[in-house]
């Protein structure tokens, strides 16, 4: 069970160092969310599922309550962490295509392009 | 023994979010600096999670949760206020 914990934690920091060194490595605001947002949450996930691994087996071991109760919360901390990073994501790409931040290499830009021929809100 | 392993995850968490305060001072456009905290309140709940384990505190994860509430209401109203909506 120690093993377990060791390997998601490990998972986890490695993820959560690649998150960081992509903010700094990609060229524009869209490469840096995809990179960044996606492995901060993996990273962030495995953390936390190696503090609910490691408090589940010290619950086995040792019976307090107290482990049962730091696990609970920790699966709600997941969730609440799993919905408003997906969905906070999704909310600063729309905000920087709408406030006119264009990709570094781009050359055309269909959403506007199909925005303008739609007739519906344009970026 | 365990706990220590779990000490070093705490910090080179701690470390990254450290480090990720750079792009938000330097980022060239204002959606780059949205997202350089929105990763920085990610690695902060992550470190607060480890945290609770470490210093064996349950009431350090609802703090967490309630960060992460928070985080997302103040990213969404950023964006929301980008786009020219508020």
């Amino acid at each position: 069970m120690e093993k377990v914990a060791l390997i998601f934690l490990s998972i986890g920091v490695v993820f959560n160092f690649l998150g960081t060194v992509a903010l700094y490595r990609f060229p524009d605001v869209y490469t840096r969310l995809h990179g960044t947002t996606k492995c901060t949450t993996f990273g962030s996930i495995f953390t936390s599922a190696a503090v609910v691994v490691f408090s589940l087996d010290m619950y086995f071991r040792t019976g307090e309550g107290r482990f049962t109760t730091l696990t609970v919360h920790v699966i709600i901390a997941i969730l609440a962490l799993l919905i408003s990073n997906a969905t906070g994501a999704h909310a600063i790409a729309r905000a920087a295509h709408r406030s006119g931040v264009l990709p570094k290499y781009a050359v055309v830009d269909r959403l506007a392009e199909d925005h303008r021929k739609k007739g519906g809100v344009s970026a | 023994m365990m706990i220590t392993y779990f000490a070093w995850a705490a910090m080179i968490t701690g470390i990254c979010a450290l480090v990720m305060v750079g792009r938000l001072v330097a980022g060239p456009t204002i959606p780059d600096r949205i997202v350089a905290l929105d990763s920085i309140n990610t690695m902060v709940v992550a470190l607060m999670i480890l945290l609770s384990l470490v210093y064996d505190s349950v009431v350090m994860v609802d703090v967490a949760i309630v960060y992460a509430a928070l985080s997302f209401v103040g990213t969404m109203f950023i964006a929301r206020h980008l786009e020219g909506g508020v």
